[in-house]
């Protein structure tokens, strides 16, 4: 038993404490795999150890208003700008872009890639009533989906309208099980380990642009946050180091992102 | 099959390899739900044991909310522990969030309640026969609970591996309060709800597969060290 417990206080005593700063950031950032390249770059750089919170945009802009987290790096501008109104970020810089694409079924019954525009791509879906998996989480892609559902006008809905409430993996795990249409950025999709019978059908229209921007927690709403380090992690994002490394990553050849920050004098 | 497979070999690879994030989160899980389980025992055995020998009003409607909470939804349990330690909650000053020490106290407040539980229905049995004897022995109600908890030991001892049981494969609380950080917060559960949102089976069957046999194995060194079930030894 006094074993047992001298284990147990080791483990507990184990805790390290860094100069951390906490980050809540998209599940469609994540699922692409770009953040393992640029932590631990980050930390040699600048010896900021990088908590990544792997969330929704929407769950993210909680955490940011809550001041549970130090910055956030989301992607659904119109959200984005509604949190720095409300006072809760202190700005909004832009950092990256991809873009979103329609993943469906091999056979594609609703025949989207054949479609002019994003919205006549769902629009087709909702006239063929094929399967279609929606994140429904309030996250960036979701917001991304309903503003291109508002462009098909159509309003989804019915048996064939699946709102999973998940992440992007999840999503597109329920879409591979079931062959069904998805939305999902392009980092997501190619990162993606469970493709089975899907594929991309549909992407170039200029309204899947998908913009990545970080907002660092107001520090005079939310006195505990580590502004200092939000500020040094956002020179980081937007110096040149960073361009090389998002620019640079690709996978199978084709890259993800698409550095665009604007340096400030 | 073919994934099950994969899984089983990953899993493999994982544990002969030694691969230094599955130790570190295979150490972050023992760490969380080990000292979950005694901070929850120590609270919840003694809790058992009194409520088998004592009676009180409402005695009935104690039991009934204990066994009904042994049911508690562990998201809606994450959940509070988050609204009441985000920086805008209640105990927020204390920066506990996405710290171990709030997933700890999350799972404590998970398996009290089963622990007590079973505790609880275990002492009463063992009371009804000692009831007699103690009783004419005058003994006071703590030399009572102190008697019942050392002769009831083994059961207790089940009671607190059920709580384990319950907190090392749980997965809704601590990835809300915990917020399944990389070298900081994520253990074996969140790492697996993470793979499989990547598509990557194998590796979360795998990760699984390492639940499972570290479930098993601290059963087996609890009951060795605990010398339960030899003969002579009930």
């Amino acid at each position: 038993m006094i074993r047992l417990f001298t284990c147990v206080l080791a483990l507990v005593a184990s805790a390290t404490h860094a100069e951390t700063l906490r980050l809540a950031v998209t599940t469609s950032f994540h699922n692409a795999g770009l953040a393992e390249i640029l932590l631990p770059a980050i930390a040699e750089d600048t010896a900021i150890e990088v908590q990544l919170l792997v969330v929704g945009t929407g769950q993210a802009l909680r955490l940011g208003e809550a001041g549970d987290v130090d910055a956030i790096l989301v992607h659904a501008r119109t959200s984005e700008e509604a949190f720095i109104a409300a006072g809760h970020g202190t700005h909004r810089r832009e950092i990256m872009y991809n873009d979103f694409v329609l993943i469906g079924p091999r056979a594609d019954p609703a025949a989207i890639a054949l479609a002019p525009t994003a919205g006549d791509a769902l629009a087709r879906i909702a006239r063929t009533e094929s399967i279609f998996v929606s994140r429904g989480d309030d996250s960036g892609t979701h917001q991304m989906e309903r503003a291109l559902w508002e462009r098909a006008q159509s309003a989804p809905g019915g048996d064939w309208y699946r709102s999973v409430g998940a992440g992007m993996g999840a999503a597109l795990n329920t879409a591979a099980a079931m062959d069904a249409y998805v939305l999902s950025d392009r980092a997501s999709w190619l990162n993606f380990g469970n493709k089975a019978g899907l594929e991309l059908l549909f992407s170039g229209d200029p309204v899947l642009f998908n913009q990545y921007a970080y907002i660092p927690v107001n520090p005079a709403r939310h006195p505990h946050v580590k502004h200092e380090l939000a500020q040094q992690l956002e020179q980081w994002l937007t110096g040149a180091d960073a361009a090389q490394l998002i620019n640079g990553y690709t996978i199978n050849g084709t890259p993800l992102f698409t550095f665009n920050a604007q340096t400030r004098d | 099959m073919g994934d099950i497979w994969e899984g089983l070999a990953s899993g493999f690879w994982l544990v002969v390899t030694l691969d230094p994030d599955l130790v570190a989160i295979t150490l972050m899980s023992l760490r969380v739900t080990v000292t979950a389980t005694l901070i929850a025992s120590c609270i919840a055995l003694p809790f058992g044991a009194w409520l088998a020998i004592r009676r009180f009003r409402h005695r009935r409607l104690v039991i009934a909310v204990l066994n009904a909470l042994m049911g508690l939804p562990p998201v809606v349990v994450g959940l509070i522990v988050y609204l009441l330690f985000s920086r805008s909650g209640p105990f927020g000053v204390l920066g506990l969030l996405f710290t171990p020490t709030a997933m700890i106290i999350a799972q404590v407040i998970i398996i009290a309640p089963l622990i007590a539980s079973i505790a609880h229905q275990a002492m009463r049995d063992l009371w009804a026969d000692y009831h007699d004897l103690l009783i004419s022995m005058s003994a006071s109600k703590w030399q009572r609970v102190k008697t019942l908890i050392w002769d009831g030991r083994r059961a207790l001892l089940t009671a607190a591996l059920a709580g384990f049981g319950r907190a090392i494969g749980e997965v809704g609380a601590i990835m809300i309060v915990g917020g399944n950080i990389d070298n900081a917060t994520r253990v074996l559960t969140t790492a697996i709800a993470l793979e499989t949102g990547k598509g990557d089976f194998a590796r979360a069957l795998g990760l699984g597969f390492v639940l499972i046999g570290l479930a098993v194995t601290v059963n087996i060194v609890i009951h060795t060290v605990g010398r339960t079930e030899r003969e002579g030894k009930w």
